[in-house]
């Protein structure tokens, strides 16, 4: 069965398990801008070993984060494909009309290492917090944006529902995959258009039950009274500990070393 | 015709530190023509066995034989096996799609490739044969009542005339009206037909009435493969599986207990009534 462990839970108890949502949201907010910052090769690696330093203290076994990867692993062939063959500059292998150039290569591995530690940085929040702690991150997190009249509550909300709806949606497709191979249908062989026209059988009742999900969560949630945001209260209201303030430091510190790095290493 | 399971076992997810296997080393063989229903408790490995079944799922271990020949060889077309031995899921009216319910039935035979004609004359029986007329053949499967797309989404799988036919829980979530006229047709296809059936049940009652055969799974293994009458004078290691006996034997054991002399092996409530009052008269 396809199996994707991007943006889902996984449960441990560890440092980064326990961190105020908060906290992950802006660590991850921070590190992806950091891959941004720098863009030599030392910028690259002090991001790898940090990234490597916190998933080991967050025990998400790692073979189960590079599942995640599997799922984006075409866009990552797509980007490179481009950076290597539509680049301008030293040419070094030419056959035909493909030229290959240093700076193309080089771009393609920097675009590349880059996508990786952006994907494996921002699976490694949600994969640490669960949705509904994520959800009261960004509710609190981004408070302030209420004076705007945002629907705060409500956006995180619905990011919240979507990532639990990934795991169902999976399985359910898996089932009624195997309904229809029961009734002897192919989703394997045949071209593209042959097995566009395969996929027909199981979209349709792959809809059908995204929208009845979604309904039946639509009237559980009214059963309980749900209302939105507004004077609603917390059980366990989000508060910072020692271990938030220890984070955030060692975030600062990390963007500020990767900004010496940048500087020392332009020149 | 005849489907071969040899020392089958399954594991789904073998990275995992101990694995678990769904389905443990178990062998059997089904014919055309039998009944068989198939117990255990939840997540005793039933669904995982009925997939291997059909050819579904692939066994870690152990050979699935279709008339001798090993489905899971090179070679072998796996669509002859699943033509031969019919799947109905758990809640098979969500695998529904057409536009209209002929069409939908429509899908298994079209699937093996018969002719158009063929097609529709198999899936008109499949439907009459569940009790939809001709009044449906034109309607959207998505505007039938729950039971009636139940009855349309199993005429799929029939339609494809399998020699064993598995079904998954068929009656779940219908009203007792419903499962006792689904049950009935399925006991009229096999008595007609001579189609296999394999029954998976939570309802004791059930499989007691109907089957003939009765295949009791626990913790991913095969422990009883006998006639229910039989099985269930186990009713307290069953019981002990989180599963029970038919209420009647529960009631012919409480008799015979206040010195009632009548035999427990009872299946149905009809064959309990004729059994006391047997042993009333003698009194």
């Amino acid at each position: 069965m396809r199996y994707t462990t991007l943006g889902q839970y996984y449960d441990a108890d560890s440092v980064i398990h326990r961190l105020d949502p908060r906290v992950k949201l802006v660590f991850t907010i921070v590190y992806i801008v950091s891959l941004y910052l720098g863009n030599s090769p030392f910028c690259y690696i002090f991001a790898g070993l940090f990234l490597a330093v916190v998933i080991r203290l967050s025990k998400v076994p790692v073979r189960y984060m590079l599942r995640g990867l599997k799922a984006v692993i075409f866009l990552l062939l797509f980007t490179a494909f481009f950076n290597i063959f539509l680049s301008q500059g030293d040419v070094v292998f030419q056959w035909g009309f493909i030229t290959i150039t240093r700076q193309g290569i080089e771009t393609a591995v920097r675009m590349a290492v880059r996508l990786v530690l952006l994907i494996m940085g921002s699976s490694l929040m949600t994969l640490t917090t669960t949705p509904n702690d994520l959800t009261d991150g960004l509710e609190k997190g981004l408070g302030f944006l209420k004076v705007f009249h945002v629907p705060v509550h409500e956006i995180g909300m619905m990011m919240s529902i979507a990532l639990r709806f990934i795991p169902i949606l999976v399985e359910e497709a898996g089932r009624i995959m195997m309904a229809q191979k029961a009734r002897g249908a192919d989703f394997d062989s045949g071209g593209l258009i042959k097995k566009a026209k395969a996929m027909i059988p199981l979209l349709i009742p792959l809809f059908v039950a995204a929208f009845r999900r979604a309904n039946d969560l639509a009237q559980a949630m009214e059963a309980r009274c749900y209302h939105g945001g507004n004077g609603r209260t917390k059980l366990h209201p989000l508060k910072y500990r020692r271990l938030d303030f220890i984070a955030y430091g060692v975030l600062l510190l990390y963007l500020a070393l990767m900004i010496v790095l940048k500087i020392v290493t332009k020149s | 015709m005849q489907l071969e399971l040899k020392s089958v076992s399954l594991v789904y997810d073998p990275d995992v530190q101990n694995p678990k296997k769904a389905v443990d080393d178990i062998s059997l063989t089904l014919r055309k023509g039998e009944f068989a229903g198939l117990i255990g408790h939840t997540g005793s490995g039933k669904s995982t066995l009925v997939q291997i079944m059909n050819g579904l799922l692939k066994p870690t271990e152990g050979t699935v034989l279709l008339d001798g020949q090993d489905v899971h060889e090179k070679g072998f077309p796996l669509r002859n096996l699943r033509r031969q031995v019919g799947l109905v899921f758990q809640y098979p009216e969500y695998q529904l799609f057409e536009e209209t319910v002929l069409k939908d039935v429509c899908f298994g035979p079209k699937n093996l490739g018969l002719p158009k004609e063929e097609q529709e004359e198999r899936a008109k029986k499949a439907l009459s044969r569940v009790g939809l007329d001709a009044r449906y053949y034109d309607a959207s499967p998505f505007e039938l009542s729950g039971g009636e797309k139940r009855r349309a989404a199993i005429a799929g799988v029939l339609a494809m005339e399998p020699d064993i036919l598995i079904l998954d829980e068929p009656t779940a979530g219908l009203d007792p009206q419903g499962r006792n006229d689904l049950l009935a047709e399925i006991r009229k296809l096999n008595e007609e037909e001579g189609t296999g059936i394999v029954l998976v049940s939570h309802s004791m009652e059930d499989v007691a009435a109907y089957a003939s055969r009765l295949l009791v799974m626990n913790h991913a293994r095969l422990v009883y493969d006998d006639t229910p009458r039989h099985v269930f004078e186990h009713y307290k290691e069953l019981e002990a599986m989180g599963l029970s006996a038919p209420q009647v034997v529960y009631v012919m054991h409480a008799l015979e207990a206040r010195g009632l002399d009548v035999r427990t092996d009872v299946l149905t409530i009809e064959e309990a009534k004729r059994e006391i009052l047997r042993a009333l008269g003698r009194k």
